[in-house]
């Protein structure tokens, strides 16, 4: 038994003795390979995982209670901190979801830039997750090529709204801006050349014997489990289920552009590494398609709707009414109607949902994010069950968690 | 004076101004017969199970069932109605209302594209039915509303907080619960780590991250002339109006020991 006292608390979970094969390792909740704050007690029989149970919570802010204090519009950039990977699909998420709220149609232009900037970071948060998940197996070649291209995409999205990591570059009823000058031209640059690229990580990893090693048959998820955990995303169609909510719900424009959802029957680390690499390309075709869909679009950005929504900075400068809302706006907060909305939207690691119960004042009276990551960082304590000690990490770093959003 | 009123049953931020005359709309609620699919799902529960309300709210069916049925009903939607999956399900605090939480689960189903919302009131002190045998997703579901409501949950293999410590005291999400944390939640490393009597020795925790003490010459970022870490506080005038022979040009003679500080405008 353990001696406790103030400096030695006493943890009910691990045993630091050892009777023959059976040990209890601590793993985390500061380690590299653990994609944030993630505190695993690994149970091990000899090299294998016996039993494992997951400890979150150590990056808690306590976001849902932020919401019910916080006016709509201020809560926008709270949500980047969630999965600040791909911080426009946390943004999008709940402007969508805000919209769905009180009734807003949002303008097409501000719907293909959207769409766009979506997509850019859907190829930015997997083109995070190749890099770290193959420095975490071992191949630290392919973390420098990623990082070089996902750059890129930062440096659009910078171009775009000025920010790198935490864009808040989607608002509630449209988005801030249009495409500055030689955007698209950019744009094309980039995503001419995102193929050749993902075609040199396949390159390097496909085949490679060490990959194959340590993915091939490793966090296998069967279709019952996934659905019973209720895991979304790549994890969701790893597991054979063609499941993506931009095919089968459509939000936006995605009815409007061809893309295929990549699926994989295989049900482990392997076939979700394939269908990673596939989704970027999937995403790169929307972007080609979106490129002509821009210019087709009359110059609204924003919704008009003057009881929730700002207008324009020009009319609000020049016009004593507008000027007169969006000071009310500001200061008060919109109020949508009395009720509630629950809304999914298939961010890069799954379907990111945002609950909100409104009771007609300007704070959410409720609000519940519903993370992907949550529910398959709960998957892990079945999951690594049978599993050696060393695949942990590749399992860890194959499902794609982010901490920001497990935790909120 | 009187002490000015502040509501102890929901201390979350209210909204300084209302309008006595603003009526809020409602997001409609359409009837359940609009949508074929949804209709026949209710029809089918209602065969075997009470449901209290069932409405369509943007696209999404919601029905209200009696707590002590939220197992059955979720095996039905799963095993019959092919809804596979429970995409979230947490709770709502209507304490300082009516005393109640509002459970939701929020269901999918892949193979017909639907949503759907079951509900539920229970009292406060009142035992849900875990149903973690049916979802396994509702496993940290659960023990997240537990943690963040004090919802209490029976049949769950592992009941114990998620998100906060273990010793955490009460449950944030509470409207009671005030955002910057009570003051159990204050103190908690100091009486943790050193225990109560260490309170006034140590002082508040310094929550202004931005704050800069004059004196203190242990940080990186203190103010007055350099020193040594730790040592004595200087109050030597740094000299600031340097300009480089040659270098480049910052205000043309400005000696700042000339400066003549104006009492009054005149």
């Amino acid at each position: 038994m353990q001696k406790v006292n103030r400096l030695k608390p006493f943890f009910e979970n691990i045993a630091f003795e050892r009777e023959d094969n059976h040990m209890i390792v601590n793993f985390g909740p500061q380690h590299p390979s653990a994609h944030g704050q993630l505190r695993l007690i690994l149970e091990l029989d000899g090299e294998k995982v016996s039993k494992a149970t997951p400890d979150i919570g150590y990056l808690h802010r306590g976001m849902e209670k932020m919401a019910e204090n916080m006016i709509y519009n201020e809560f926008l950039p709270t949500t980047d901190r969630m999965d600040y990977i791909a911080a426009t699909a946390n943004n999008y998420g709940f402007a969508l979801s805000v919209e769905k709220l009180i009734g807003l149609e949002v303008p097409r232009r501000a719907k293909v830039i959207r769409m766009m900037l979506l997509e850019l970071s859907r190829i930015s948060s997997h083109l995070f997750w190749l890099a770290t998940h193959a420095l975490d197996v071992g191949a630290m070649t392919i973390f420098l090529y990623t990082f070089r291209e996902r750059e890129y995409t930062l440096d659009l999205i910078e171009d775009y709204c000025g920010a790198r990591l935490t864009h808040s570059s989607v608002r509630i009823g449209g988005v801030p801006l249009d495409l500055p000058k030689n955007w698209i031209e950019n744009l094309n640059k980039f995503i001419n050349h995102l193929p050749l690229d993902i075609a040199d990580y396949e390159g390097l990893l496909d085949q490679n014997r060490i990959w194959k090693m340590r993915l091939e048959g490793v966090g296998i998820v069967t279709p019952e489990q996934a659905q019973s955990w209720g895991c979304s995303g790549p994890m969701l169609r790893g597991s054979g289920i063609a499941w993506d909510i931009r095919k089968e719900e459509p939000y936006e424009l995605y009815d409007e552009v061809e893309f295929d959802v990549p699926v994989s029957t295989t049900c482990d680390s392997y076939g979700r590494y394939k269908l990673h690499m596939e989704e970027m390309r999937q995403s790169v075709r929307i972007l080609k398609q979106l490129i002509p869909m821009y210019a087709g679009t009359s110059p609204e950005i924003m919704a008009h709707a003057p009881h929730y929504i700002s207008a324009p900075k020009e009319q609000i400068m020049t016009q004593n009414y507008s000027l007169m809302q969006h000071f009310v706006l500001v200061t008060q907060g919109m109020c949508p109607p009395v009720g509630e909305v629950y809304v999914a939207t298939e961010s890069p690691k799954g379907e990111l949902g945002f609950y909100i119960n409104s009771q007609g004042d300007p704070y959410p009276y409720r609000l519940k994010l519903r993370a992907p990551s949550f529910f398959h960082t709960a998957l892990l304590q079945e999951i690594l069950v049978g599993e050696y000690l060393a695949d942990v990490v590749a399992i860890i770093g194959n499902a794609n968690i982010v901490f920001g959003e497990i935790d909120r | 004076m009187m002490r000015q009123y502040s509501d102890k049953q929901n201390v979350q931020k209210k909204p300084y101004y209302s309008d006595r005359y603003f009526v809020s709309p409602q997001i409609p609620k359409e009837a359940v017969e609009s949508d074929d699919v949804f209709a026949n799902d209710v029809k089918v529960l209602q065969e075997s199970f009470e449901i209290k309300e069932a409405y369509i709210q943007r696209g999404q069916l919601v029905v209200y069932i009696d707590p002590k049925d939220n197992v059955d009903v979720l095996t039905m939607l799963r095993d019959k109605l092919s809804y596979n999956f429970l995409s979230e399900h947490s709770a709502i605090d209507w304490l300082a209302k009516s005393g109640e939480f509002e459970i939701f689960y929020q269901m999918l189903s892949t193979s017909k594209r639907k949503r759907m919302r079951v509900k539920c009131f229970i009292q406060e002190k009142e035992v849900l039915k875990s149903v973690i045998g049916v979802y396994k997703s509702a496993d940290w579901a659960e023990r997240e509303m537990y943690d963040m409501f004090g919802v209490i949950i029976s049949g769950h293999p592992y009941m114990k907080r998620l998100l906060m410590p273990d010793d955490w005291f009460d449950h944030p999400l509470r409207k009671t619960y005030p955002l910057h944390g009570d003051e159990v939640a204050q103190w908690y490393e100091i009486d943790k780590i050193f225990g109560k009597e260490y309170r006034d020795i140590i002082g508040p925790e310094e929550r202004d991250s931005a704050r800069v003490d004059v004196n203190d010459t242990y940080r990186f970022a203190h103010l007055n002339h350099e020193v040594p870490f730790g040592a004595e506080p200087s109050h030597e005038k740094t000299n600031i109006d340097y300009q480089e022979e040659g270098g480049v040009f910052i205000v043309k003679k400005l000696k700042k020991e000339d400066a003549k500080i104006v009492k009054e405008r005149y």
